[in-house]
């Protein structure tokens, strides 16, 4: 049954990638001329992302040989209480790059027992972009992007608790 | 210190490694199709969206950030182009909020990775909380 869901999933991922490849075929067949600014972005996103990926393995590898689920599911786990919020709201500001970078890690942490509300904070609090904060302070100013980001990282607790019922709800 | 068990550590590595390729094909899926959208899609256009109704424009806002994708420097940049035009800070929040939390370019990436009603729900309950949290930052710098 797993194995199944497993293959399904696999075969979602390869479909995912080849639609996107059609996409980007019958654009550049429409726009010609797109064709060229679409691959350097494309080519400066991956050079962006791959210091990431490095960082997302060796944090992957930690976990997988430090870690062990019992440890895990006990900071993260049903009953881990403010601990666990404080860890996944710390790790999501400290975290850097794109979200789909830390799919594989969160994938592998929500098989190891990690309640879907920490994984939903962690997420959330990943927009708290810490190096990109002189940048928001140049546009917006010291006082506007300290209390945005002070009330996104209170907020992402309520928002955890939240999407977490409605995901177990409808099971 | 512990020495490294060479045997836990290869089975880690191996884990590891397959955990990152077999979403390399998602990583790479979600890239190609972010430049796609960065390249076709004007900055220009979303300035022509907002109205001026607070609430609307929060929404729009909100919608345009989950919509669209890319580095966060690009959505204060666009942000600050909307700040110019004259758009109320409660839409330009939650534009930036939706901006670096929803992704609806990603979620069929993150449906195949951490189940649909993960990626469904994770991204609506973010779609809202930007509104949200645009109406509480922008009630408190009205105070303070």
């Amino acid at each position: 049954m797993a194995e199944k869901k497993d293959n399904k999933s696999s075969n979602g991922i390869w479909i995912f990638l080849g639609l996107v490849l059609a996409l980007f075929v019958v654009i550049t067949f429409i726009y010609p001329n797109k064709m060229e600014p679409i691959l350097l972005m494309f080519k400066n996103l991956m050079l962006q992302i791959l210091p990431i990926l490095v960082l997302v393995y060796i944090i992957m590898l930690l976990t997988n040989y430090f870690v062990n689920n019992d440890k895990l599911k006990k900071y993260m786990g049903e009953d881990a209480g403010i601990k666990g919020w404080m860890i996944s709201i710390v790790s999501g500001v400290l975290s850097v790059g794109p979200i789909y970078m830390w799919y594989p890690l969160m994938k592998d942490l929500q098989t190891k027992g990690v309640k879907n509300k920490f994984l939903i904070t962690f997420l959330y609090n990943r927009g708290i972009k810490l190096q990109w904060l002189p940048m928001l302070i140049f546009y917006f100013g010291l006082k506007y992007s300290l209390t945005l980001l002070i009330v996104m990282a209170v907020m992402s607790i309520p928002l955890g608790i939240i999407a977490d019922k409605l995901i177990t709800k409808t099971k | 210190m512990d020495k490294i068990n060479k045997t836990r550590f290869i089975s880690a590595n191996k884990k590891t490694a397959t955990g990152i390729l077999g979403m390399l094909p998602i990583i790479l899926g979600v890239i190609l199709l972010v430049s796609i959208i960065n390249v076709i899609i004007p900055a220009s256009l979303y300035q022509t969206i907002f109205t001026g109704n607070i609430f609307f424009d929060a929404f729009k806002g909100a919608t345009i950030g989950s919509v669209l994708t890319g580095n966060p420097v690009t959505g204060y940049i666009l942000a600050d182009a909307f700040v110019k035009s004259g758009i109320n800070m409660i839409a330009i929040t939650a534009f930036l909020v939706s901006w670096v939390t929803v992704g609806v370019v990603q979620l069929p990436a993150e449906s195949l990775a951490l189940g649909k009603k993960f990626a469904f729900y994770r991204n609506l309950t973010a779609f809202l909380m930007s509104i949200v949290v645009a109406i509480i930052t922008t009630l408190i710098l009205n105070y303070i």
